[in-house]
């Protein structure tokens, strides 16, 4: 492919991205405009048009504060729990497995090949009023009779720390083993002791992985409403959950379209600004 | 090793730091017996009561069987639903493989006006959150009278499908030695035949990954696709319907099997690489 001609590209692209428009960007369009309907007057439910009420977005958001901010801060907590289960995995299969190295890192995505809702409906079980954790925790007296597990924002974050776990592995995981350990060797020659060099060699040249990570488990986690759901309750709601019921149960198609719409610019403004930050341009 | 035995001959260490030291040099070991333990429990709890003699709700222990085993359709909506996760996978797969792959090559290969928008527009799909990706395409087929159901949710899919697919072919792209190519091209390959006898080659584990990721996207996918299938049930669906009321243990004999599936296809693939690369 030493001559490329210039029209090889754009044909190469113009199947997906005519795709893409019609399926990605339209309906972010279509989405946009929906936001600004009202129902129409006399009409049936779920019959909207179109008014230009940018009102919609702040009664969707005032209503909607309290869920939001559960969002975001389940979707951070579940990311740093992440983080912190997963880099020392990652760094011990990047490391310290030598030829075990390749079962370790099938055995890590592994558990994650029977569905999300499989595990998370386990989980509930699992840590459920007939599952094995709260009797047990019960008769050791560390939890009280009246105490659950389930219908907790505990059990929420602990459902998205656990699902979104892979997201955070393997790219930490490829970010390490790129690692030439040849690095961290230079720098005990240098005098650095091992929480040194580790703080100063491999976690600096990690942050690709970090970064990928923390991304690609936020950016579900905030939109997830499926542990909240299965796993939570009426108080643990996340803005997912109120998009869902929005759509199905009330059919408010602009407060829906409004919180979505709302929910995308708000990560991407975050994405934007955690990227700048942390000063990692190639991400994909 | 050796430092270990080292440590070992010297009695006069105190039980105490001989232990703490123990302990730091095998933090490592112990925490991942915690993590991988922590990791499986889901998993070993599905697989357990797969065997469940339960009847209809599968929340308490009941007794062994292996009937759901022999008969994994006995509860006959888990394999609609089952065949439904299928045969969407399978069109997901295709087409987003098809699309994916030749975004990576134009992304991959070429220099040309318009490449860092195009890296963009391939990233975004990726940076929304499901339920928005979702939501605007159930609010494009309502706004054209299209209904949910079934063509819907393929579409819905690829959609997710085709940023991953091209994320993993461009990077397998990336890492092909050029000389190879050029190699083609001295022996008086014209352009094509060296795509179709050496780059393609080539780059076909990464397709054949970029596909197998795509199939389990599209089969473990809930939120897009609750959004989009209207009345169809696929495999996740039908486990949130019934989650509330205990899902059968037929369901969870197809998490199970779906699992060992998955690490035989695994561990093969890891096979065939390192058949390849002695």
């Amino acid at each position: 492919m030493s001559f490329p001609k210039v029209r090889v590209p754009y044909l190469l692209l113009l199947p997906g991205f005519a795709f893409l428009f019609t399926f990605f960007i339209l309906p972010i369009i279509n989405l946009a405009q929906t936001s600004t309907q009202t129902p129409v007057d006399g009409g049936d439910t779920g019959q909207y048009e179109q008014t230009l009420a940018f009102s919609n977005y702040i009664q969707a958001f005032v209503e909607n504060k309290e869920q939001f901010g559960r969002s975001f801060l389940y979707a951070s907590l579940a990311t740093i729990f992440a983080l912190a289960i997963a880099y020392p995995l990652a760094y011990a299969i990047a490391f310290k497995a030598g030829k075990f190295k390749n079962i370790l890192l099938v055995l890590v995505v592994a558990p994650f090949f029977p569905s999300f809702l499989l595990r998370t409906v386990a989980w509930k079980q699992i840590l459920g009023e007939e599952g094995f954790v709260v009797p047990g925790l019960r008769s050791l007296n560390i939890i009280g009779e009246q105490t659950t597990l389930t219908s907790t924002s505990i059990a929420v974050v602990a459902g998205m720390t656990y699902n979104f776990l892979p997201f955070m592995t393997l790219p930490l995981y490829a970010s390490l083993e790129r690692i030439d350990p040849r690095t961290i060797e230079a720098a005990g020659d240098l005098y650095a002791n091992g929480i040194t060099a580790f703080r100063r060699v491999t976690v600096p040249l990690s942050m690709p992985g970090v970064v990928a990570g923390t991304l690609l488990t936020f950016i579900p986690a905030a939109g997830d409403y499926v542990n909240a759901a299965i796993l939570g309750s009426p108080n643990t709601k996340m803005i997912g959950n109120v998009i869902e019921s929005r759509y199905f149960k009330i059919v408010d198609y602009p407060t829906a379209a409004a919180l979505s719409f709302t929910l995308m610019v708000a990560i991407l403004i975050l994405v934007t600004l955690y990227i700048r930050k942390a000063g990692t341009e190639e991400l994909v | 090793m050796s430092q270990k035995m080292k440590d070992a001959s010297i009695p006069t260490i105190p039980l105490k730091a001989r232990f703490s030291r123990w302990f730091g040099r095998n933090l490592l070991r112990i925490y991942m017996i915690f993590g991988f333990t922590y990791l499986f429990i889901p998993v070993a709890y599905t697989f357990a009561f797969s065997f469940n003699d339960s009847g209809k709700s599968n929340l308490i222990w009941k007794g062994f069987t292996l009937d759901n085993w022999k008969n994994p359709c006995g509860a006959p909506e888990v394999c609609n639903a089952l065949g439904n996760s299928i045969k969407i996978g399978l069109l997901a797969t295709i087409f987003s493989t098809i699309l994916g792959t030749m975004i990576a090559f134009a992304i991959g290969r070429y220099k040309f006006k318009g490449r860092s928008s195009s890296n963009l527009l391939i990233f975004l799909p990726m940076a929304t959150p499901e339920i928005v990706l979702g939501a605007s395409l159930l609010s494009l087929f309502l706004a054209f009278k299209i209904n949910p159901g079934f063509w819907p949710t393929v579409i819905a899919h690829v959609v997710f499908c085709v940023s991953f697919v091209v994320v993993t072919v461009k990077a397998r792209i990336a890492s092909l030695d050029p000389r190879l190519e050029q190699a083609a091209m001295d022996l008086y390959a014209n352009e094509l035949e060296t795509f179709r006898k050496v780059t393609l080659p080539l780059v076909a584990p990464g397709i054949a990954g970029a596909a197998l990721l795509a199939f389990s996207l599209s089969f473990d996918d809930f939120i897009i696709t609750n959004f989009n299938s209207g009345t169809l049930i696929t495999f996740p669906k039908f486990v949130y319907v019934s989650a509330a009321r205990g899902i059968p243990a037929q369901a969870n004999v197809i998490g199970s099997a779906m699992f060992f599936l998955a690490l035989a296809i695994v561990i093969a693939g890891q096979l065939v690489k390192r058949k390849k690369t002695r």
